[in-house]
């Protein structure tokens, strides 16, 4: 499959008819599994549905693109067959660069282990090398503002230490392609302003950002391309701020 | 990763286990991650890991060798039970963790891409960690009686050791993966590792399983277990037997000429077969688990 000649020197994101279908097995045993079959399949053990259908999506580097919809319209699912932690069932993904997902910052960290631990086996995670993460490291504890804590085990922070830390490590990775997912209610009000900013510094600095967000007010200021999934499927894609007219219209005809 | 971000590729499409290679950096952190936890919070910490062993084998010694006097039989009989079990421990805890390393990783999965091939492997690294201190009890207490190995001999350990690394990497890539699309994994991996200690001549000797099973002695002999276990009983116990005790003693015929070949390329077709199950469920883990 070949992308169009148009996009193919500075596409980021390809998505060419992406379909995704998940199945929702009832059964995770294999007593069940061999009845049903020895039965003469009678039944269905499990129930599909799509999530995905026919989407077809290119984001060119440096583009600044916010996902929106209502919960349950793909979004996520989107995200994931970005970062490949998902595969289509049909058409392809292909991704330029490194990417990252800021998905549920902190996935990776273990509480009996140090921040500062917890800094290299995360960074490590999200794809940094060793060399990276020492130069780095100075920089992820000042934006965290975790300061002498860094050595005492994650599971003694509060809540709000333990997302500031996870989000600097996750901004501190410099992919080419950023997928962020619901992650900018982090910490308090300062710390909030803090990440969009940094969030900001890395579209200026030519990043390709892909947000899902519904906070609506905040997308509109950090992208420029706004694209509404419905049901799987892309319904509309244009500038961020029409788009996210058409959303809150929607919304309220419900 | 530069290099690559001038052409289009398809996210989360994996090498196997060579993308383990290039993410070593991770693995290590990863391993020195579960050792770090397992003594969280313990005066004796690392010391754990001689203490146990060392008293395994002092039961051994004296209930075993000197109670049940099965030393009568078979000249240093706790040296000859040790060097087997602590085989069989090794890849009972890679097997047991690997199997259920992808499931307890679940939450990392689910959100990162990450080559897979990771998480089994680095069960085995934690255990071969956990193994090396059993070596070192088994070694000091070989030296005690006077064991005097040729360099020959300690070549076979590092290549018994090799074997059952490689086994336990190919049956934990099988089970972990099936694991997550049935938890039934776990049981049917428990009972592997019931039978393991008896399908191997740890308890008792090879010539007994030999003068029981016939011309199908053959199909004993080729589990890679059985031979790596009696390569450390020929490099561990065979060499502290003194001039007397030699002749009472049988060593399996063509053990490093014919049956090491045969049990690496055993476990070489097994980590094949595991990898190849294992890269073929892995593109569904995230949405399974």
């Amino acid at each position: 499959m070949t992308v169009s000649a148009s996009a193919a020197d500075n596409v980021a994101i390809a998505c060419r008819n992406l379909r995704k279908t998940f199945v929702l097995r009832n059964t995770r045993s294999m007593k069940e599994s061999v009845v049903w079959l020895l039965t003469g399949r009678k039944g269905d053990l499990s129930r599909k549905f799509d999530a995905i259908k026919d989407i077809s999506l290119d984001v060119v580097q440096g583009e600044t693109v916010a996902l929106l919809g209502l919960n349950g319209s793909g979004k996520s699912t989107l995200l994931k067959l970005i970062s490949g932690v998902l595969q289509p069932d049909g058409g392809t993904v292909r991704t330029r660069g490194r990417v990252a997902g800021l998905i549920e910052v902190g996935a990776g960290f273990h509480h009996d282990l140090s921040g500062r631990d917890n800094v290299y086996l995360n960074g490590a995670i999200l794809g940094m090398t060793e060399k990276q993460i020492d130069t780095m490291f100075d920089s992820i504890v000042e934006f965290s503002e975790i300061g002498e804590f860094i050595d005492t085990e994650v599971k003694f922070y509060s809540s709000g230490m333990y997302l500031k830390l996870a989000f600097s490590i996750a901004v501190h990775t410099d992919p080419e392609v950023f997928l962020i997912d619901e992650i900018l209610a982090v910490g308090d009000e300062p710390f909030q302003r803090k990440c969009i900013k940094k969030i900001k510094e890395l579209a200026a600095a030519g990043k390709t950002l892909f947000v899902v967000s519904h906070d609506l007010d905040l997308v509109s200021t950090v992208c420029e391309r706004g694209v509404l999934l419905e049901h799987g499927k892309v319904i509309m894609d244009s500038d961020v701020h029409c788009v996210v007219k058409e959303l809150r219209a929607r919304s309220e005809g419900d | 990763m530069k290099s690559s971000s001038n052409e289009l590729s398809t996210p989360g499409s994996g090498r196997g286990l060579l993308d383990v290679y290039s993410n070593r950096f991770l693995l290590k952190l990863l391993v020195r991650k579960e050792i770090k936890v397992r003594y969280r919070g313990s005066v004796l910490g690392l010391l754990w890991s001689y203490v146990k062993p060392l008293m395994q084998f002092m039961i051994y010694f004296v209930a075993l060798g000197i109670f049940l006097n099965l030393q009568k039989a078979t000249p240093n009989y706790a040296i000859y039970l040790f060097s087997g079990i602590v085989l069989v421990n090794f890849f009972t805890e890679s097997l047991g963790n690997s199997t259920r390393s992808i499931v307890e990783n679940r939450d990392l999965i689910r959100k990162i891409y990450l080559p897979r091939e990771l998480f089994p492997v680095s069960t085995i690294w934690v255990s071969a960690a956990h193994f090396m201190p059993q070596v070192v009890i088994l070694v000091g207490a070989a030296l005690l009686v006077g064991w005097e190995p040729s360099a020959y001999q300690l070549l076979a350990v590092v290549a018994a050791f090799i074997i059952v690394a490689i086994l336990g990497t190919g049956l934990g890539l099988l089970f972990g993966a099936i694991n997550v699309y049935f938890r039934d994994s776990e049981n049917i991996v428990d009972m592997i590792l019931m039978v393991v200690t008896w399908a191997s001549p740890v308890l008792y000797t090879w010539t007994m399983a030999r003068d029981a099973l016939g011309s199908w002695f053959f199909l004993y002999q080729a589990n890679p277990m059985t031979v790596a276990v009696e390569i450390f009983h020929w490099a561990f116990w065979y060499p502290t037997l003194g001039s007397e005790q030699i002749g009472m003693v049988e060593l399996p015929s063509d053990l490093i000429a014919l049956w090491l070949p045969v049990a690496l390329l055993v476990s070489l077709g097994v980590l094949f077969f595991g990898q190849l199950v294992f890269r073929r469920l892995a593109v569904h883990f995230a949405q399974e688990l």
